[in-house]
């Protein structure tokens, strides 16, 4: 064959349609995510829509919706922010240990240490936090009511059952470190080797190494590791149901008193049960609100990551 | 990035640069071998380097003079496995006495790479001062505009960045980027610069400006180029090392050290001069 031949001839059938059905299949994929994405939202808002409005027959006698939702959206955001404000340190302390300080087997050994955190189901987080992590820190409140009682985080009375929003915003740090540590670890692991040369070579210590080229460039990977983990507390509904004693309609920052927000998620499961009419229709409406929050963390930080580009 | 900038230390007065311009310092190499694993990469090497000149390492693919270099300022042995045996000494002091911070070596003698690689989340500026912050030098707060000019000039690249000194160091071209990532090591005052195929990447325009750069830079730094281009070597050092290996697998060597228009124009060994007229390698 001639090559002005070779130039004309179609290329065959099969290669054509297996090209063809990958695209099709890949963009089916992501319009099902989508769909999804929008039928929940959809459906949220058009059940929960006698909620929104409704001004009696609401769960706890709530005079209006957002008197209920506000205190509860509080208490989830609350919740989560702590969880990860006490899992994001741990994570990236261990996801930088792995890549960078212990030997590879010992790296390895500990992300499937780490690993095995994930696969523990959340109702057995419950239980831990409320039957061991509780009874323990009751006294660790106890000392820091006494002591730091004067900062509004640490204002008293104590909790002497140890069940508060602190303990679990703690078994939720523990819960959603495995998916954050992992996803550090791997964006610290592509660090490129010449930023890393780079800054060996100019004398740079280890953990020099890690300010000048691990961390501007694994940064953003973080951030969406701590978003990972965060969509993950804020919907969290076991480990907050069975560790918090809640207050009804509370709003407040006190982490080591017995009255605690509720979360969203928590108040669903506990009250979907005994719920008939306006009152279902309100839960969904605050399921709508949880969704919004996590849409709205998610958005502003990726906005933060992008505006500060290279710099922290 | 967070460094303080304080006061300077006196010897950063003037133009800012450091620089003891009495200095004479001495790199020997003795009995050398590198390896990775089991595998040596270049082994029994000996030679001398002279201090303000520039010193030119040629060789065919897989002869271990990038290994050879490596082993200069301890960053071979960053690489898993990586084993070092014999001695190079600076000034008369074994880089590989165990009393040696390999942090320290590699403050004392400087390297550019095959690819530029200015940091990238860091500006021109930040970059030329990179080191210096890392080695917690004070400057006062004009002794570092001072030295960002003074460098970024013997580079050649003031003119042409001077305007833009915020802007990140990777969005330069190739070759200003190289020119900045000299600018970054010559900042620190090192005693040795060593370079790694410094113009591999670089377009021919790029390759001249970084050539008469090495060449300046002989005149005041011990300055140790591998290359691949013959004719670089020829033209910019004033001697010249030649390096073989015998096949895959085996370890490089040594051939030939001396005076680069002795060993291009008669070289002694004959693998020396098929090798410079294109015969192997």
């Amino acid at each position: 064959m001639k090559p002005a031949d070779t130039l004309l001839t179609p290329r065959p059938a099969r290669e054509r349609v297996r090209d063809a059905s990958a695209r099709s299949a890949v963009t089916v994929a992501g319009l099902i995510g989508l769909v999804a994405l929008a039928g929940v939202a959809v459906f949220l808002g058009v059940e929960g829509w006698p909620g929104l409005t409704a001004r009696t027959g609401l769960p706890l006698q709530a005079a209006n919706f957002w008197a209920l939702a506000w205190p509860l959206a509080f208490g989830s955001f609350w919740a989560a922010v702590l969880g990860l404000g006490l899992a994001v340190p741990v994570a990236i302390g261990v996801a930088l240990a792995q890549t960078w300080y212990v030997p590879r087997w010992a790296g390895r050994f500990l992300g499937a240490t780490f690993d095995i955190l994930a696969a523990i189901p959340s109702v057995v987080y419950g239980l831990w936090g409320l039957m061991i992590i509780a009874p323990r820190l009751a006294p660790v409140y106890a000392w820091l009511g006494a002591h730091l009682s004067w900062c509004p985080l640490f204002a008293g009375p104590p909790s002497a059952s140890g069940r508060t929003i602190l303990t679990a915003a703690l078994v939720l740090a523990v819960m959603v470190l495995p998916v954050m540590a992992a996803l550090c670890r791997e964006v610290f692991a592509q660090t490129p080797r010449t930023t890393v040369e780079a800054a060996l070579a100019l004398g740079a210590t280890r953990w020099e190494v890690i300010r000048l080229a691990v961390w501007p460039t694994g940064k953003a990977g973080v951030v969406s590791g701590a978003m990972l983990g965060f969509g993950r507390a804020v919907g969290e509904t076991m480990v907050t149901a069975m560790v918090i004693s809640p207050a009804p309609f509370l709003v407040g920052f006190g982490l080591i008193n017995s009255t605690n927000p509720n979360t969203i998620a928590a108040f669903i499961a506990q009250t979907f049960p005994e719920s008939h009419g306006v009152e279902v229709a309100t839960l969904l409406a605050l399921g709508l609100v949880l969704f919004v929050i996590t849409f709205v963390v998610n958005v502003v930080a990726r906005r933060i990551v992008r505006a500060t580009g290279g710099r922290v | 990035m967070t460094f303080e900038l304080a006061l300077r230390a006196p010897e950063l007065t003037g133009a800012g640069h450091g620089r003891d311009d009495t200095a004479n310092h001495r790199l020997a190499v003795v009995g050398l071998t590198a390896s990775y694993g089991r595998s040596p990469a270049i082994t029994e090497v000996s030679l001398s380097l002279e201090s303000r000149s520039v010193t030119a390492f040629i060789g065919p693919s897989g002869c271990g003079k990038s290994t050879l270099l490596r082993t200069f300022n301890r960053l071979h042995e960053v690489t898993p496995g990586a084993r070092v045996t014999g001695a190079v000494r600076l000034d008369g002091i074994d880089l590989y006495d165990p009393r040696v911070d390999p942090v320290t070596v590699r403050r004392r003698i400087g390297m550019v790479f095959q690819r530029p690689n200015p940091f990238p989340t860091l500006s021109i500026r930040d970059n030329v001062l990179a080191g210096i912050r890392l080695q917690y030098r004070r400057l006062r707060p004009s002794g570092a505009d001072e030295l960002v000019e003074a460098m970024l000039t013997a580079v050649g690249l003031w003119d042409e960045v001077k305007d833009c000194l915020g802007r990140p160091g990777i969005s330069l071209s190739g070759g200003q980027q190289q020119r900045l990532c000299i600018a970054r090591v010559i900042a620190v005052a090192p005693d040795v610069i060593l370079m790694d195929e410094p113009c591999s990447s670089l377009d021919p325009v790029s390759t001249a400006a970084i050539e008469e750069l090495m060449v300046n830079l002989g005149r005041d730094y011990t300055v140790v180029v591998v290359t691949h281009n013959l004719q670089q070597a020829a033209r910019v050092s004033r001697k010249t090392a030649f390096f073989t290996v015998a096949g895959a697998g085996e370890p490089g060597r040594l051939v030939e050290y001396g005076d680069t228009a002795g060993l291009f124009s008669a070289p002694s060994k004959a693998q020396t001069a098929d090798y410079l007229a294109g015969r192997f390698g």
